[in-house]
């Protein structure tokens, strides 16, 4: 069992979770989260003078499913939550050990 | 000081300059809740720096250019500039208390307008763009209908700003934000509004205010403002309800159709206020309510990033309540008969003047912004409108 974690634009997210829904993947985790890439956020001039904001607002899903299924969720979150420019995020997948519903007896 | 008349209407139109005041923070408020919050400060900063800006204008030349003596029915001569000969003579209030009256006017007319480059503008642009547009668009259209230029000579009626503020701030957004363009990534990413409390606020703000605004033209405690405050309620109520209706039946009674609708009411309210009773009020803000939310799915469905609906709001509910006038006015509420009262020819001036000022706060609008942007950009980068322009534009954000 993996997790998927994946860090991308707030304003992708539903565009994200709609794909993701319509290919049957319910289940998801979202957190607003603030951070900063390889660019080490954006520079902007301001008077001349640059300025940079780095702590870019994104959004964090998480996503527990079976490993034949890593790669097409993946797939979707980058099809859908790509633009093309700096900043379009992340994808990390991790191990799981276990998975317990909280529900269930 | 003598108490006399003059001074009991005076006291009556202060407390209204400062209700109408409050309206151009009110629609910072407004808009500021429909923006996505990386962009609230810019929203709020735009309608405040409306304010400054239009008072600074006013003062030095702008109230002589809508009030002052007629030059060829267009525009106002120079004469009242830097307020000379401005004074506390006048009837039935002061001229420098109606200056002042006015002046809160020109002010929420550009905040109106501040709609259509919601999240991209540049404040610089802005600036140079809003000190043009209120001279060159603004002040004409005031002198046409208020100041003794053509239109109103043509006997044309317009009793609190339908064409001048809401037909020039709303034709106007829809040309500004045609020159400017839509927002980055608009009609693809996510811009739901962040915080729509905020909007409601706003709203009642401007419903309080629009009580100044309407009941305060009649510049003077009489049956008319009277009237004009009933009727501006009343609008308001029905506009509220109609759109409510129209938004439920295609899907849920949200509180943001609640709260346009009230404003399209008031909108179109605003140039019959003097002329019409409660139940063509009902009338004008149930109609109101309809073709501006009508207005608003045209929009979206031209993809117009018109993006705070100015246009659908201000500018078809202003252009509905100048036609209705035409035909609800009745002589016993202002002295003028519309159609129901038997009179055809108060309808064609008011669509005459209508037109025109729809032209030209269009046309002007688009030319005038293509000039600025042309000369000094009215648009951040891609990069600042991506970061907000709070950030970007001032420095700030609203949470730490």
């Amino acid at each position: 069992m993996k997790k998927v974690e994946a860090i991308i634009r707030p304003e992708r997210l539903d565009k994200v979770s709609e794909a993701l829904l319509g290919n049957g993947f319910h289940a998801m985790t979202v957190t607003e989260v603030r951070g900063r890439g390889k660019q080490k956020g954006i520079a902007l001039q301001f008077r001349g003078k640059e300025i940079m904001v780095d702590m870019i607002p994104k959004v964090k899903i998480e996503i527990v499913l079976e490993d034949e299924l890593v790669d097409k969720v993946i797939d979707i979150i980058r099809t859908n939550a790509q633009t093309g420019k700096n900043g379009d995020g992340k994808v990390f997948v991790y191990d799981i050990e276990k998975s317990i519903g909280v529900r269930a007896e | 000081m003598e108490i006399n008349e003059i001074m009991i209407n005076s006291s009556f139109i202060l407390i209204c300059t400062a209700m109408v005041m409050l309206m151009t923070p009110a629609v910072g408020i407004f808009y500021g809740g429909l923006v996505r919050k990386k962009n609230l400060i810019s929203m709020l900063m735009l309608s405040f720096i409306s304010f400054a800006l239009v008072t600074v204008q006013w003062i030095f030349f702008g109230y002589s250019l809508a009030f002052g003596p007629d030059i060829a029915g267009f525009i106002g001569g120079l004469d009242y500039a830097f307020l000379n000969g401005v004074g506390m003579d006048g009837e039935p209030i002061p001229d420098l208390l109606f200056m002042v009256f006015q002046l809160v006017f020109a002010a929420i007319t550009l905040a109106i307008i501040t709609s259509a480059v919601a999240e991209r503008v540049k404040l610089s642009a802005f600036i140079i763009f809003g000190l043009l547009w209120t001279t060159l668009i603004y002040d004409p259209l005031a002198h046409w209908m208020w100041g003794g230029g053509w239109a109103s000579q043509i006997g044309a009626l317009d009793f609190a700003g339908g064409i001048v503020v809401h037909i020039g701030a709303g034709f106007g957004a829809l040309a500004l934000a045609l020159a400017v363009g839509s927002r980055f990534g608009y009609g693809d990413h996510n811009m739901e509004p962040h915080n729509i409390p905020l909007t409601l606020l706003g709203g009642a703000l401007l419903w309080f205010g629009w009580f100044g605004f309407n009941a305060g033209s009649a510049l003077a405690v009489n049956e008319v403002a009277i009237n004009a405050f009933i009727v501006t309620n009343v609008s308001a109520a029905c506009g509220a309800l109609s759109w409510l209706a129209a938004a439920w039946i295609k899907g849920k009674p949200s509180s943001m159709g609640m709260i346009s609708g009230a404003i399209a009411g008031l909108g179109a309210i605003t140039p019959a206020a003097g002329f019409v009773g409660p139940m063509a009020a009902v009338c004008i803000g149930i109609v109101a309510g309809l073709v501006c939310y009508g207005a608003m799915l045209l929009r979206l469905k031209k993809d117009w990033d018109e993006s705070l609906d100015a246009w659908a709001i201000h500018g078809v509910g202003g252009l509905w309540g100048t036609i209705a006038l035409g035909i609800f006015a009745i002589p016993a509420i202002g002295g003028v008969a519309g159609i129901f009262s038997g009179n055809f020819g108060l309808i064609q001036v008011q669509i005459i003047a209508a037109v025109a000022a729809v032209v030209y706060a269009f046309a002007g609008t688009f030319v005038l912004a293509k000039i600025v942007d042309s000369f000094i950009g009215l648009r951040v980068s891609e990069d600042e409108e991506y970061v907000g322009l709070d950030i970007a534009q001032h420095g700030e954000t609203i949470y730490p």
